[in-house]
């Protein structure tokens, strides 16, 4: 009997595997079973990860899934409990953060408030062996690839959150560290500045491919930036994946729920690719679920697609519903409908019309209307397991 | 997949951190700094108790007699001094315990003694260290004394020592002792009662009001931190005293006595209260006082909803403070207390009266446990006040009411008057010639070398102590707090540390100079070189004085990003690069107001260093106890002032020296 | 050449103050004499023997005597220059001080040396008990001056009497050791249950009472005749009472504490202690010191005074003194207030 959790290990143990007998030089960081508890409470349960070198890897999840823990865990700010770290093939689990090779930008930036700009660039520079003019012309070139070339006279408080926060990334990549840590580093921006500094921050990455791992609650920034998501929940990882991926296919009742929005049917198991929506039975996508199981059916609202009422191309076509529109709220590049019917049942459903499809079929509160749910596009989740699957 | 008991904590061993280079340093300047707590703190508080348990016995069984018949040759076995009691019973067992100073007459086994008896006595002891005095010799060992009945009078037997509980139940079965708990409570709790009601009298004028000169009535009350406790006494004795300006105001009452004390404390504890009641009062929220009026509520119903509810924890830790000020200080009952004892005087009385330092250390440790209490309840307030100002609140912005603004105004200059008045009597008293017989003004009560306490290089060696204080301990303590703060993992040395970093407020500076003795001056102990020098006086002033300055500085530290040792780590930068380049700029406030607080107290204190002055290191504080103690109350006066003027003059420094710091170093903070 | 002479001139130098630093020894003294005596006592020995410096420790005879009995098993001082008898022999029964014949000790009157051979302490004057009575203050009050310690006792002093307690000052403890002699163990005892009833409080030092009587704080002070007649010298309305009954007295005394390392300097300041120098230095404070002959009359100092000296008995003094001072503190120490 497959799971969509058995599938996500699958794929991590065959990632693991494929990495550790192809190249051992492809992986960059390599996290193994790793604990960390504080006290009787466990904050990371048994997370193995790999992440390829230039990678842009984003910790995704709800505050409190562990995300951040991972992140000192990596840096060697706060130890795991278990379990073993490597970078660049070599064993960093126990080593003191100075002895480790990353840079990290905190949420709060930590720019040292007494220094100027160009020393705070430069604090790292210091005791290198690097000549002061080597120095000089460093911190000149970070803080043109930072944009701020004319500000490093000025003390961090002179400067805007936005400019603060790009002071501190030219801070953490000037030693060119290999790995980059980001913790938080937009949420304390305002959207604007949060949505403009996110291009600048992945371009960046990408011009100096660095390897880059950052903690982020917000999913349309993981989702914008991140070459691969790793989603967290509870201590546990619940799927890594790329954007699309993890969009598209979320491994889990949790990610589908946490990524996007979804709807979730209960809906009973009726054939190998078939299950019940409503009163309905539609065909879905194979599952391995047995016939007669309850499960949970989601759907994404924009992947609901509206045809003319009445329109059934076949009986057979078993992906079609009778409904009536209820209320439906503009949300500016589509429109939100709460859907109802006899065929339904008692659930409701939400879809995302775009203003075209409203346009052509003259959508309104009340209006009839059968829609299609494609068949790949419902996926089945165990009914009653949290979001750890249950066996 | 379920999560087992057993994934959750995987077999093989837990990642133990390997420490880095920064990690070790931390540690071993946190150790240092523990270990100076250690040696200055604990060790010298251990000593003191196992003082206290030291008492001193009379062994009857290692003495032993033997009489001649009346032709002086020795006939019956020596018998010892024990067998005779038992069948004489001529010494009770209580009467056998004794002080280190005890002697009991050799007679006293011997009821038909007489002087003229033409019987010879033999006295040994029956090991080597038994001692006894023939007269004023002292005699040891087991040889046979032989002496003439008319000497065998003088034969006295020494006491040993031995361990127990019986100097605690000597202290508590003699009235004169034990009294002072009742008096040292009574005078504590009264003294409290009036100066928390005056200070917050005075703290709601300063935040409530709109009257006029608010800095000039702040500055004035904080006046007294400038002086030693006893300084207010010797005003208060030219004031009300037998020949006292106003003594008529008394109405016949004696100065020198409660009355006395009470005065003088609520003097020297007005600041204390006043400050942590203004904080309390600064911290409520100006919504609250929105929302009762606009429920139309009478101004006196908001205070007594709003204002003194809000200022509950201030007024509760302004209680505490002020009571354990008052049961700890020393110098102002022991100039105005008159035959009122109390608690930290006894400690004096025993041991620089009596030289009975086991006694002084059990009233030490009596007067270890209303001070401990204090300290506890005000810890645990302390905490419930952060929790409130850590909330969201509108500062309160008082509105001009002209009458109640000049009630305010009238109140706070009573109080003012009160506070310059004393001082200006001192002053005044200082610069008179011979008071009341000759009014002249003169400089004579400044020839300070011509009196006891050592003259003007007492003054001189209490700025050398308070700058070497002030030094000394502000490194000490801002490292100290660093480390504490900023180190990584660590948690029960961080938390040891914490605990003795917060001990000293709870020990009587008293408790701590005589636990000195006993520490520092045993042989035995290495450290000893340190006794009588000008080192154990910083030492022990940096460690009386140390909780304060470790919470101002740790507060301080806890503003830092948490993050900057991070960062500097990930940059390979050492920790102590950080502490040169960042630290210490951005904390240099904190760290000028640590050792303008040290300065003014090693100036001010009395308590802890009167045990510990030598002939080399004397000072002005303690010379202004001596000079009162030896009837010169003029001098005294004027050494007072002297130290009034010094802290006012180093306070003054500190604000230009602070500015200008400020300006070259804190730039940062102005956009 | 301009070298070498800078070179010699620095060995010169440097042999010079080699010499002087080995000439120089420096002697910690403990003494309870008055602060402003003191000055003078270490200018007058330094013209004899500039050699010794004297660094002074100077406290009450109380606190003088708890430091050395605190330092007993690691003693600060070399010398003790002017401490009570009686605080001496105790420090004697403990063994603290090392005997010592000064040379010329048979020049003194036998009254002023330990009966030890060799002595343990020498006395350097006698140091002598008296009232010191503000006659101003007492005129206001309409009071008539006391002759007798008995009449100190009578109701109308109540509350116009200080005296020093004697468990912290040594003068304190001679009144009541005195009385003890006088008046019978018992008698003296019952003499004070009576004077306690007048006593407006008891100071910490000796001096004080007589201080505190010369500024009219007080008009009668029990204090010591040394003190009165510095106070009437600067001008204080005092008259000083020598009661008729005798005054206890007690002598300042030198001795050698034991385990010093300096010996042999401290061995020629305890023989220079005993010369006719040294009497008569003395004798600028103190009307009876222990050379006799040598004392001439001091200034305001009350002439019946050395005949109204009591044969002090110090031994009992000391080997009492706990005894003595349970009692005193039983008495009159667990009353919050006096009676007035």
């Amino acid at each position: 009997m497959r799971r969509p959790l058995l599938v996500l290990r699958v794929i991590i143990s065959v990632t693991w595997y494929k990495s550790s007998e192809a190249s051992s030089v492809s992986s960059y960081l390599r996290i193994r079973n790793l604990y960390k508890n504080f006290g009787d409470f466990t904050a990371l349960k048994d997370i193995s990860l790999e992440i390829e070198e230039g990678e842009f890897v984003c910790f995704l999840g709800p505050s409190g899934c562990g995300k951040t823990t991972l992140l000192r865990a990596i840096a060697g700010l706060d130890l795991q409990s278990f379990g073993s770290i490597e970078q660049a093939g070599r064993d960093i689990s126990a080593l003191p953060i100075a002895r480790r090779d990353f840079g990290i930008v905190f949420q709060s930036y930590a720019l040292f408030p007494n220094l100027t700009i160009e020393r705070n660039i430069a604090f790292g520079l210091e005791n290198a062996g690097r000549s002061k003019t080597e120095i000089t012309g460093r911190v000149a070139e970070l803080l043109d690839l930072v944009d701020l070339a004319d500000q490093g006279k000025k003390y961090p408080a002179q400067l805007s959150g936005g400019q603060q926060q790009r002071i501190a990334l030219a801070r953490a990549i000037a030693t060119s560290p290999g790995l980059l840590l980001l913790d938080e580093p937009l949420s304390a921006l305002d959207a604007k500045v949060r949505v403009h500094l996110r291009h600048q921050i992945k371009e960046l990455q990408r011009k100096l491919g660095v390897t880059t791992v950052m903690v982020t609650h917000d999913q349309e920034e993981a989702l914008s930036m991140a070459d691969r998501i790793v989603v967290m929940n509870h201590g546990v990882i619940e799927q890594v994946g790329t954007p699309t991926e993890i969009y598209r296919e979320p491994g889990s009742l949790f990610v589908a729920d946490f990524i996007g929005e979804t709807n979730q049917i209960h809906s009973t198991i009726t054939a190998a690719n078939g299950l019940t929506v409503g009163k309905c039975a539609l065909r879905s996508a194979a599952h391995g679920f047995a016939q007669g199981q309850q499960v949970i059916v989601t759907i994404r609202p924009e992947d609901i697609i509206p045809h003319e009422p009445g329109s059934r191309r076949a009986e057979s076509d078993h992906s079609a519903l009778a409904v009536t529109v209820g209320e439906m709220e503009f949300l500016g590049s589509f429109w939100r409908s709460r859907l109802t019917g006899a065929e339904l049942g008692d659930e409701v459903l939400y879809a995302d019309f775009s203003i075209n499809a409203v346009r052509r079929l003259s959508l309104a509160a009340g209006s009839a209307l059968t829609i299609e749910l494609p068949a790949d596009r419902l996926i089945a989740f165990p009914a009653g397991g949290d979001d750890v699957g249950n066996g | 997949m379920s999560a087992t008991a057993e994934n959750l904590r995987p077999a093989g061993r837990p990642i133990k951190a390997r420490l880095g280079r920064d990690d070790l340093a931390m540690r071993g300047f946190m150790a240092v700094i523990a270990l100076y707590l250690v040696i200055a703190l604990a060790l010298p508080l251990y000593a003191m108790l196992s003082k206290s348990f030291s008492t001193y016995q009379f062994d009857l069984t290692s003495y032993e007699f033997q009489v001649s018949d009346d032709t002086g040759n020795f006939q019956t076995a020596p018998i010892t001094a024990a067998a005779l009691n038992e069948t004489l019973q001529a010494v009770p067992s209580e009467d056998l315990a004794t002080s280190s100073d005890g002697r009991l007459p050799a007679t006293s086994f011997f009821p038909e003694f007489s002087f003229r008896s033409p019987m010879i006595y033999r006295i040994r002891g029956t090991g080597e260290d038994v001692s006894f005095l023939i007269g004023s010799e002292r005699f040891s060992g087991t040889a046979w004394q032989e002496v003439d009945s008319n000497t065998f009078r003088r034969v006295m037997l020494r006491p040993v020592r031995s361990q127990g509980l019986q100097n605690y139940t000597t202290y508590f079965s003699t009235p004169s002792l034990f009294r002072s708990i009742e008096n040292s409570l009574f005078i504590s709790a009264l003294s409290t009662i009036i100066t928390v009601t005056l200070a917050f009298g005075f703290a709601y004028a300063l935040s409530r009001s709109c009257m006029r000169f608010k800095g000039v009535f702040r500055l004035i009350a904080l006046a007294p931190i400038l002086v030693p406790s006893l300084l207010p006494g010797i005003a208060l004795v030219y004031l009300f005293g037998n020949q006292g300006m106003i003594k008529g105001l008394l109405l016949g009452e004696s100065i020198y006595g409660p009355i006395g004390i009470v005065i003088g404390s609520v003097f020297f504890t007005f600041p204390h209260a006043m400050l942590i009641i203004t904080t309390a009062l600064a911290i409520s929220d100006a919504r609250l006082y929105e929302a009762a009026e606009s429920l139309k509520a009478s101004r006196w119903k908001i205070f007594w909803t709003v204002t003194l509810p809000g200022a509950r924890y201030g007024l509760i830790s302004a209680a505490f403070v002020v009571f354990n000020l008052v049961i700890t200080d020393f110098g102002l009952p022991k100039v105005i207390g008159g035959q009122y004892n109390m608690l930290a005087v006894d400690i004096y009385k025993q041991v620089i009266g009596q030289q009975n330092f086991e006694m002084g250390a059990v009233v030490s440790v009596v007067l270890l446990i209303p001070a401990l209490v204090a300290f506890a309840v005000d810890r645990q307030v302390q905490k419930k006040q952060v929790a409130l100002l850590s909330a969201r609140s509108v500062p309160y912005q008082p509105r001009a009411n002209p009458r109640a603004d000049w009630l305010a105004f009238g109140y706070c200059s009573l109080v003012a008057v009160f506070i310059v008045g004393l001082l200006a009597v001192c002053q005044f008293a200082a610069l008179i010639k011979f008071w009341p017989y000759d009014l002249s003004l003169s400089m004579n009560n400044y020839a300070f070398d011509l009196m006891d306490g050592g003259g003007w290089d007492s003054y001189y060696n209490s700025i050398q102590l308070a700058l070497l204080t002030a030094v000394f301990g502000t490194l000490v303590v801002f490292t100290g707090g660093y480390m504490v703060e900023k180190i990584k993992g660590f948690e029960t040395g961080r938390g040891l540390f914490q605990l003795l970093a917060m001990l000293p407020m709870a020990i009587p500076g008293m408790v701590l100079g005589l636990a000195y003795i006993f520490f520092f001056n045993d042989p035995r102990n290495p450290l000893n070189v340190f006794y009588g020098t000008m080192a154990i006086l910083v030492i022990c002033t940096v460690t009386h004085f140390y909780t304060v300055s470790h919470l101002t500085a740790v507060t301080a530290l806890k503003q830092m990003d948490r993050e900057f040792e991070s960062v500097a780590a990930s940059l390979k930068q050492p920790f102590h690069k950080l502490f040169r380049l960042v630290t210490v700029p951005v904390c240099l406030p904190t760290i000028l107001d640590i050792s303008i607080y040290l300065f003014v107290n090693a100036m001010t204190t009395v308590s802890a260093v009167v045990f510990l002055y030598s002939p080399t290191t004397t000072l002005a504080s303690v010379a202004v106890l001596n000079m009162d103690d030896a009837g010169d109350i003029a001098p005294a006066a004027a050494m007072g002032m002297m130290i009034f003027y010094t802290n006012a003059g180093a306070r003054i420094l500190h604000l230009i020296i602070s500015k200008g710091v400020l300006k070259r170093t804190q730039a940062w903070r102005f956009r | 050449m301009a070298f070498r002479r800078t070179c010699l001139t620095a060995v010169a130098a440097g042999l010079l103050v080699a010499s002087t630093a080995a000439a120089e020894t420096e002697l910690t003294v403990y003494t309870a004499v008055e602060a402003e005596d003191l000055k003078r006592y270490a200018e007058t020995f330094n013209q004899d023997h500039p050699d010794i410096k004297i660094n002074w420790v100077r406290d009450s005879t109380g606190i003088i005597t708890a430091k050395l009995l605190a330092e007993k098993n690691n003693p600060q001082a070399d010398v003790i220059w002017g401490l009570a008898a009686t605080s001496l022999l105790l420090l004697k029964t403990e063994g603290m001080l090392e005997a010592y014949a000064p040379k010329g000790v048979e020049k003194l009157d036998a009254k002023f040396v330990d009966k030890s051979t060799p002595p343990a302490w020498v006395g350097m004057d006698a140091w002598v008990a008296s009232v010191c009575y503000n006659t101003v203050e007492a005129g206001k009050l309409g009071l008539t001056p006391p002759k007798t310690w008995k009449d100190l006792a009578k109701p109308e002093y109540a509350g116009h009497v200080i005296m020093p307690n004697p468990n912290s000052s040594g003068t304190g403890f001679l009144d009541v050791s005195s009385w003890l002699q006088i008046f019978g163990e018992d008698g003296g005892w019952d003499y004070m249950d009576k004077l306690h009833g007048n006593i407006a409080r008891y100071t910490h030092s000796g001096s004080k009472p007589c201080k505190l009587a010369a500024a009219g704080e007080i008009p009668i002070g029990v204090s010591f005749a040394f003190r009165g007649a510095k106070s009437k010298a600067a001008g204080a309305p005092l008259e000083i009472i020598v009661p008729d009954e005798g005054v206890g007295w007690d002598m300042e005394a030198t001795a050698i504490v034991a385990g010093t390392a300096k010996l042999e300097a401290a061995k020629t300041l305890v023989d220079w202690s005993v010369t006719k120098t040294a009497n008569e230095m003395y004798n600028s404070g103190y009307a009876v010191v222990a050379m006799p002959g040598v004392a001439k009359p001091v200034e305001h100092f009350p002439d019946n005074l050395v005949e109204k000296m009591i044969d002090n008995d110090f031994e009992f003094a000391a080997n009492n003194r706990k005894a003595i001072l349970e009692e005193w503190q039983k008495r009159y120490d667990s009353k919050s207030e006096p009676k007035s």
